[in-house]
């Protein structure tokens, strides 16, 4: 579960990003997070792995208030969670194959069974027959989709996605989106910025419409 | 404990495949390190050798007393029979003018001169060997015996090793001085090596950091990288030495033959091996770990 009490944040240039937002996101849930760019999304998703910390307020997850979390403990929190960033961070440096890898260093599985949940990965996303391409091979949409494998390799119970469908035609963006609803079918509870409107009317889901950091209302099932 | 392991095996297979990825700098980075350590450890196995020289010559503490040329034989005898009787002395050894002048003549090459000569202009020798060594017998004898009938000189033969290990004692503490600074120098190249792999890598940092891995986990290549440098370095150095080395000894030998020594510089000993990779790498850690406190902390994911 994913609690947001009274959370403001303001950058240290003085920008108001969050203003007093309070939200509970239950455990299996799947949740739009939309509004206008500048609005906030970004900078709400990344209060959760504790990439930023909020100015007030609180953040828990699974009962931890991560904004008040020791920097040691950080990386564990990390390991629970799916992260897909709106400018992905993939490393060019190595192998759509590697890349999935990344995460699984950190978990005791024996190579087979690591490369057995790579390949698993990719083939979910459709990406199976791209392992030895580098990153830059891959088109904007299948960039997308690498980044979606690397975030769900570790089979994590919280999945969030900043924009995981900017920049792609319609028919491609609905193919992705589709894979955070099938991973949410099995239990994981997804988390997902977008500015796009037209999208989200196709979910019968929660949506958060964030404007100007403050929450303007929810819509959907909850 | 097995994933304890594991880790590290994986922080050194990354360490070794960022030292592969830059072959040319790591391998000049390499030669860099080498020459800052060979300068210290050939300085140290030169110093070793001349240590070995003078305790060889020290064992065994000589005088040689020099008669006058026109004594009789017959009073060379007499002294050295005397000097046979005194407890101080182990051994006495004569070396007749004759005699002298005969090995002069067995040398090759100054059979011509010798015959030159006309008369002998040798003297008879006694080479004393003490019984008790210590330089204060020592020079009491060759006081003693300089003052004796019939004596033109009376020359301790060690003298020679004792300058040598004055002088090696000054060796020494200028290769301390001068190991010192090279160890600075290390530390710095290793800082800065490190430095710059770190901004290269400033990518793979963020992300390690966004999916979970620890400071620790992320420094453990990096400061095996350092210690990966330092070893190759070490090895570098050792090439450079152990080359050097033959080098000077091939000169060496031909010295040593002219006073009837086989004496070799010697190559630094296993112990020394080790004790020489163990530091450089040591230092390449340590240039490492500074490098590594200073900048991945300034990496953090926005
Ligand atoms: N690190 C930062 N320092 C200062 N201001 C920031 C920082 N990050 C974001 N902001 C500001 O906070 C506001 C919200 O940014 P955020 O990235 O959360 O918006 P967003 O809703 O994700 O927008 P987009 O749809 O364009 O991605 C913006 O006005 C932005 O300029
Ligand atoms: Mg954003």
């Amino acid at each position: 579960m994913i609690s947001f009490s009274a959370v403001s944040k303001r950058f240290p240039g003085g920008k108001e990003a969050l203003r007093g937002l309070s939200f509970t996101v239950e455990d299996g849930e799947l949740l739009f997070i939309t509004g206008h760019s500048g609005a906030g999304k970004s900078t709400l998703l990344k209060l959760i792995p504790a990439i930023e910390r909020p100015s007030s307020g609180t953040v828990l997850v699974n009962g931890q208030n991560v904004g008040a979390l020791k920097p040691a403990a950080i990386p564990y929190l990390r390991r629970n969670l799916g992260l897909v960033f709106q400018d992905q961070k993939l490393l060019y440096d190595r192998s759509v194959y590697d890349n999935v890898m990344l995460p699984l260093v950190f978990s005791d599985h024996s190579p087979r069974e690591a490369a057995r949940r790579v390949r698993a990965a990719l083939d979910k996303v459709g990406l199976l027959g791209r392992e030895r391409a580098n990153p830059i091979q891959l088109s904007g949409g299948e960039q997308q989709r690498l980044a979606i494998a690397r975030a769900v390799v570790n089979r994590p119970s919280i999945l969030i996605a900043d924009e995981p469908t900017a920049n792609l035609d319609i028919d491609s963006a609905g193919d992705i989106l589709d894979i955070f609803v099938e991973f949410n079918r099995v239990g994981v509870n997804v988390l997902l910025a977008t500015h796009d409107l037209g999208l989200v009317e196709r979910f019968a889901t929660r949506v958060l419409r964030l404007s100007e950091g403050r929450l303007l209302g929810e819509s959907g099932a909850g | 404990m097995r994933s304890w392991l594991r880790q590290h095996r994986l922080a050194l297979a990354a360490a070794a495949r960022k030292w592969l990825a830059q072959r040319a700098a790591a391998l000049l980075n390499a030669l860099a390190l080498g020459v800052a350590l060979a300068l210290p450890a050939g300085g140290f196995a030169l110093l070793e050798g001349l240590q070995a020289l003078s305790t060889r010559s020290a064992i065994d503490p000589q005088v040689s007393v020099f008669m006058r040329t026109d004594v009789a034989p017959q009073a060379t005898q007499q002294l050295a029979a005397r000097l046979r009787r005194d407890p101080r002395v182990h051994r006495v050894r004569l070396i007749t003018r004759e005699d002298a002048l005969q090995s002069l003549r067995d040398t090759s090459g100054l059979a011509d001169v010798v015959s030159a000569l006309g008369s002998n202009p040798l003297p008879d020798t006694l080479v004393v060997t003490v019984a008790a060594s210590g330089e204060k017998t020592l020079d009491q004898l060759a006081e003693e015996l300089g003052r004796a009938p019939g004596v033109a000189q009376a020359q301790v033969d060690a003298l020679w090793a004792r300058r040598l290990a004055a002088l090696e004692r000054v060796g020494r503490l200028a290769l301390v001085l001068v190991a010192g600074i090279l160890a600075v120098g290390l530390v710095a190249i290793a800082f800065n090596t490190i430095r710059l792999q770190i901004l290269t890598l400033r990518d793979e940092i963020e992300v390690s950091k966004l999916i979970g891995a620890t400071d620790a986990f992320i420094q453990r290549p990096f400061l095996y990288l350092g210690l990966l440098q330092g070893l190759a370095g070490a090895l570098v150095a050792l090439g450079l030495v152990w080359g050097a080395l033959a080098l000077l000894n091939t000169e060496v030998a031909g010295l040593a033959r002219t006073y009837g020594s086989d004496f070799r510089l010697p190559f630094l000993s296993l112990g020394e091996v080790v004790g020489l990779a163990l530091i450089a790498g040591g230092l390449g850690w340590l240039g490492a770990y500074m490098s590594v406190s200073k900048y991945l902390r300034e990496i953090e994911p926005a």
